[in-house]
């Protein structure tokens, strides 16, 4: 009965996997099918040296442990928020989680439109409240607006794991501690904080293999641009596969990418396997 | 047993969360009332918070327009299409896994779990190319299939936690008061399974509704579903607030309210059951 499931799980990732590393050892451009060949390691010498390619490296990195920070840290506050005895807490719980609800282009194009938007936008409407130019955000601020956008996204996510990690907190150990004389900050950092740990280091994992991939947001309000000013590697393979008909060079970009998530993986699988276990 | 919460600081409480909870919320709500504004009354500036005429008549231009309705079904056979299939590919495997554990039973659910952690754009290059000659791009089968297979470590990993917690003894009990098989799977193993599937069902419906990497790659006017129709709104209609927020409304209301209803199974399957 297992067999099915593991049949096209074994076909889905070897066969466009190998695929992917057979093109990036090719030269091929869809727009100029003549000049094709074995090219050896050009296509990754070429992705790699590529100006474009530090840069979209190091927004990837930004973009990444940004959106990590701004999450985990404000989810474990709102998480705290949420688990006291608030008057209306389900209702305060559906709101705050609602934005993970929202497909990728409707929230970019929301935020670039009715949010961004120097003109007429909320946040230029705040701005001028204050006696501030309006700034045109995704112009001169590209790289900072996705992660303002991204982390709306994914903030209710970490809220909803977090909330539901402390809600297993013993209630009384806590009443032990405040017994025992610990005040609010001893509380969180010796209590609080240690109960969370497995829960923050699942939110970081997990949010870092869909936060490597992000690419609709991008693609709809700034198109990486201006220049590479906000392009990552997802979006930076894809430029060269889809706009650039590189195959060759797009497919060592997606090996790249491949490793650089890889990476990342090991430490989640370890993590998800000892649970496995208890 | 609760530690007493003196009134004060419990309005204290409430009315922060309230009000972080309503700026989180703000551009959903933002989205849903400029969708009943006419498009002079979106950009008004200083911004007008309640539409100042209401109106149903974006909704309607948007279908007339651009055929909405035609992505909105594009959307609910993809989704729909590849959750079913999924479940049907899923089911006998974490079922043999949960009841039938093998010593390599482990090794093999880790194994799918890995098959997630491929970045989409290392396969892109390969899959669009597959799509090209085979003639599936911007077709509905071909990105169904697509989506289920993306989706289908979740869904094996949420069933087989899912099944793991039914008793096992329970079926023992009911063989030795004489139930045959079929009474067996009748009336015991199909009611506990299935809140297990339901669950694993909705939380992939989510999923798969939203997904924005290979809706908008393989895609076009053709099968696009609502991520990829509203994506085109970008660059001809920018200016459009209150059509697009009437598209917007459209796409998302569904998976919100779904959503609503599934928190929990949230939790448990997003992060594969490490968090319950």
């Amino acid at each position: 009965m297992l067999v099915p499931s593991v049949a096209v799980l074994l076909v889905w990732m070897i066969v466009p996997l190998a695929l992917t590393l057979w093109y990036s050892f090719q030269t091929y451009n869809l727009l100029n099918p003549i000049n094709s060949g074995f090219a050896g390691w050009a296509n990754y010498y070429y992705f790699l040296t590529d100006p474009s390619f530090f840069q979209a490296f190091g927004n990837t990195l930004i973009l990444t442990v940004s959106v990590l920070a701004i999450t985990v840290i404000a989810g474990i506050f709102l998480g705290m928020l949420i688990d006291q005895p608030i008057v209306g807490r389900g209702t305060v719980r559906v709101l705050v989680i609602s934005p993970f609800f929202v497909m990728p282009t409707v929230a970019a194009l929301v935020w670039k439109n009715m949010m961004l938007d120097p003109n007429y936008g909320i946040f230029a409407w705040i701005t001028t409240r204050f006696g501030i130019a309006p700034i045109p955000w995704l112009e001169d601020f590209p790289l900072f607006s996705i992660v303002i956008i991204v982390s709306w996204e994914w903030l209710p996510f970490a809220t909803l794991i977090l909330l539901t990690a402390l809600q297993s907190l013993d209630e009384e150990q806590k009443e032990a501690a405040s017994m025992d004389g610990a005040g609010p900050v001893s509380m969180f950092f010796y209590i609080v904080l240690p109960h969370l740990a497995r829960a923050i280091t699942v939110v970081i994992l997990i949010e870092t293999i869909f936060l490597l991939s992000i690419f609709a947001e991008i693609l709809v309000t700034t198109s990486g641009g201006p220049g590479y000013a906000s392009t990552n590697v997802t979006y930076l393979v894809y430029h060269q596969a889809l706009l650039d008909y590189d195959v060759g060079g797009a497919s060592a970009g997606g090996v790249i990418a491949v490793i650089l998530a890889n990476i990342v993986a090991l430490f989640l699988m370890r993590i998800v396997g000892r649970n496995l276990e208890a | 047993m609760a530690r007493a919460v003196t009134p004060q600081r419990r309005w204290t409480f409430t009315i922060l969360a309230w009000i972080v909870a309503l700026i989180i919320f703000f551009p959903i709500l933002w989205t849903i009332l400029t969708a009943f504004k006419s498009e002079g009354d979106a950009i008004l500036f200083p911004p007008a918070f309640l539409p100042p005429h209401w109106t149903l008549e974006n909704f309607f231009e948007v279908q007339a327009r651009s055929n909405y309705f035609k992505h909105f079904f594009n959307s609910v056979i993809i989704a729909g299409g590849s959750t079913i299939l999924a479940l049907v590919i899923a089911v006998p495997g974490a079922w043999s896994m949960a009841f039938s554990p093998t010593r390599r039973t482990k090794d093999i659910l880790m194994w799918m779990l890995s098959t997630k952690m491929m970045p989409a754009v290392g396969v892109l290059v390969p899959i669009y190319l597959i799509f090209k000659n085979l003639n599936l791009l911007d077709s509905l089968s071909g990105l169904t299939v697509v989506l289920m297979l993306v989706d289908l470590p979740i869904v094996i990993w949420m069933l087989y936690t899912y099944f793991k917690e039914i008793p096992v003894d329970i079926l023992e009990a009911s063989r030795m008061d004489g139930a045959v098989l079929w009474k067996e799977i009748v009336y015991i193993l199909v009611p506990m399974a299935v809140p297990g599937i339901a669950s694993t069902m909705l939380l992939n419906i989510i999923l798969a509704w939203n997904e924005a990497f290979w809706t908008l790659n393989l895609t076009a006017a053709n099968a696009a579903p609502l991520t990829a129709f509203i994506a085109s709104f970008s660059a001809p209609e920018g200016l459009f607030w209150a059509k697009l927020s009437a598209a917007s409304t459209l796409a998302i209301a569904p998976i919100l309210i779904l959503g609503w209803f599934s928190q929990r199974q949230l939790v448990r399957g997003l992060t594969f059951g490490a968090v319950k």
